[in-house]
């Protein structure tokens, strides 16, 4: 095996111009798969959820699901593509027991979606818009454990063990066409089309798209040409690259490699890849099969899906604001800059902070508690925001206890530390904890006087004017009172107590 | 003339996996090329305005609803199974594929 020397990415692009080609798989979240009526849902016993049709017994019939159907054709039109008037499943066959059937049930030449586009926001603001070859339906294949040999991969097992439980869900290939004329910022531009993507299926509620667990997946293609020709080179698949984090470092590593087997005269090898996590790199996998290796052939067991055009157009209205389009809302109302968005987008607060907004807080709040002091504990305990146990709600009314000045921030961070930990409510844990801020001046009164006796000389050079040293005493009463007195209204009594003007 | 040549039924037979012998080959070769000329002469009736099919029913949209119906029991769905382990079908090493 003959080792590739990296050439690095600047110089690599120095000298050739990348083209991708991004396939996404995306996972529906229907109840039942996509050609028999058993269960999707996740976690069940090994081959719990398998019937004659999905485990290809003779004489079983497929039926396609109707959900899965109108979602591909929610998404082709979130993708601005073509619905197609009419259209067939085909048998793609291959040898690998991944698939009982031994053929994958997909469509080829015939595709429900094509002929679309998906504009991407880039982190500075650039719209770079992908355009969408097709849009097909298939089904997900079984899961494979491989036993034996050193590292439970393939390589060294004596056996390997089915679980068909994942055979014949619902799965939506989304495929760009060639990529082109990203340059540099292509590994950026392969990693927000994925986010938008994901994003996109999100608001379509067809699934929820999470890449950690495997509902949303991608295989990178990549090519290289020289600077200023147009012929595409040899590219190479690498297969299931699954954060985003990863697109855009397998992009990254595959130009770096190409151009380190080209720089030294060599050929890329069309094959699959293997995307490694720990450090970012590919390995050589099979030689890719040719289409026709497939023997694809229409499936002669399903009739054709030819969705009636009022049919299209009914789903066509039932489409949500595009997220691009919704966050660049979100951002003028809430009056932030792109750079505060993309962070709300990546820590996934977006959703979190409209709803507390729409809960009565005002924006500035919203964000504020959602991007600080939740955003830590939630990283903290390495689980998404959305997955803490406090509602926007409640997180609303919190902000509302501030904004009346029953509660000052420390005293807040104890209440959602009290939601956190189930104690109920905000007001049950203002209550419980006894966590109201003292600010009526009989309270207060007693706290301060003590505070200007403790501290005289302080105290002196207050009353000679130094309104500034105020902020001492002010210290004092809070320790007193364990943080819960309203420090403005403290500094006031300070003030009037001693005789000077605030 | 389509037809079918002694290596594409070799390249066939390793796609599905399976081990010809040389007379084995010679005889598929004729009899697949046979089947083949046979079915081919559908073509020289129909003309161009006859659409290919994949299917002799004149139906369109058979669809389902997304209704879970009750499944096999692992036990049911493993009694074909030559060989199982852990609750699974249990299948040889798989060569030659990554």
């Amino acid at each position: 095996m003959t080792v590739t020397e990296l050439v690095p990415y600047e110089d690599a692009l120095a000298s050739y111009d990348p083209v991708m080609g991004l396939e996404v798989h995306v996972e529906l979240g229907t109840k039942t798969k996509m050609f028999c009526g058993c269960s999707t849902e996740l976690g069940a016993d090994a081959n719990s959820q398998t019937c004659p049709t999905c485990l290809g017994l003779p004489g079983a019939l497929p039926v396609v699901n109707a959900t899965g159907v109108e979602s591909a054709i929610r998404i082709g039109l979130a993708l601005h593509c073509e619905i197609a008037e009419w259209c067939r499943f085909a048998r793609k066959n291959y040898f690998y027991p991944d698939m009982p059937k031994n053929f994958q049930t997909s469509q080829y030449d015939e595709p429900i979606a094509f002929n679309g586009y998906l504009d991407v926001q880039l982190e500075d603001g650039e719209i770079f818009r992908v355009e969408i070859e097709r849009a097909h339906m298939e089904e997900d294949t079984g899961k494979s454990t491989h036993v034996g040999g050193a590292t439970g991969r393939i390589h060294g097992a004596r056996h390997s063990l089915l679980d068909y439980n994942r055979a014949g869900i619902p799965l939506i290939e989304i495929v760009t066409k060639p990529i082109e004329g990203a340059g540099e910022r292509a590994p950026e531009v392969a990693k927000a089309y994925v986010a938008e993507l994901r994003e996109l299926i999100k608001a379509l509620g067809v699934s929820e798209a999470r890449m950690e667990m495997g509902q949303m997946r991608c295989d990178v293609n990549l090519s290289l040409r020289p600077n200023g020709t147009e012929k595409f080179g040899t590219r190479s698949e690498t297969k299931n690259v699954n954060s985003l984090r990863s697109v855009e470092r397998a992009v990254r590593y595959e130009i770096s490699r190409h151009a380190g087997v080209l720089n030294a005269g060599g050929k890329i090898v069309q094959e699959t890849r293997h995307f490694h996590e720990e450090d970012g790199s590919t390995t050589a996998g099979r030689i890719k099969e040719e289409a026709e290796d497939y023997r694809y052939f229409p499936e002669p067991d399903l009739v054709p899906v030819a969705p009636a055009r009022e049919w299209v157009e009914e789903l066509r209205g039932t489409l949500p604001e595009l997220p691009r389009v919704r966050r660049n809302r979100l951002r003028e109302e809430w009056g932030i800059s792109e750079h505060d968005m993309q962070s709300i987008l990546n820590a996934g607060a977006v959703d979190l902070i409209e709803a507390t907004i729409a809960a009565g807080a005002d924006s500035a709040a919203a964000r504020k508690w959602w991007m600080g002091e939740l955003a830590r504990r939630a990283n903290e305990e390495g689980t998404a925001l959305a997955e803490l146990p406090i509602s926007p709600a409640q997180v609303a009314r919190i902000a509302a206890l501030v904004a009346d000045g029953s509660l000052n921030d420390k005293l807040a961070r104890q209440v959602i530390e009290g939601v956190l930990a189930g104690e109920g409510e905000p007001d049950a844990v203002v209550e419980q904890r006894g966590l109201k801020l003292v600010s009526d001046d009989s309270a207060l009164g007693a706290a301060v006087d003590e505070a200007i006796a403790a501290n005289a000389a302080i105290a002196d050079k207050i009353r000679a004017g130094k309104v500034a040293a105020a902020g001492a005493l002010v210290g004092a009463v809070m320790k007193a009172t364990r943080g819960q007195a309203d420090a403005a209204r403290v500094r006031e009594l300070i003030l009037e107590k001693l005789g000077v003007e605030g | 003339m389509p037809g079918i040549t002694r290596e594409e039924v070799a390249h066939l037979a390793r796609l599905a996996r399976l081990e010809l012998q040389d007379e084995e080959l010679d005889h598929f070769a004729t009899q697949l090329d046979d089947i083949i000329g046979a079915v081919a002469r559908v073509s020289e009736v129909a003309e161009q305005d006859v659409p290919p099919t994949s299917h002799p029913l004149p139906l369109t949209n058979v669809m389902r609803p997304d209704v879970v119906r009750p499944s096999l029991t692992p036990q049911a769905a493993l009694s074909g199974a030559p060989a199982q382990e852990q609750q699974r079908f249990k299948v040889p090493q798989i060569l030659g594929e990554d």
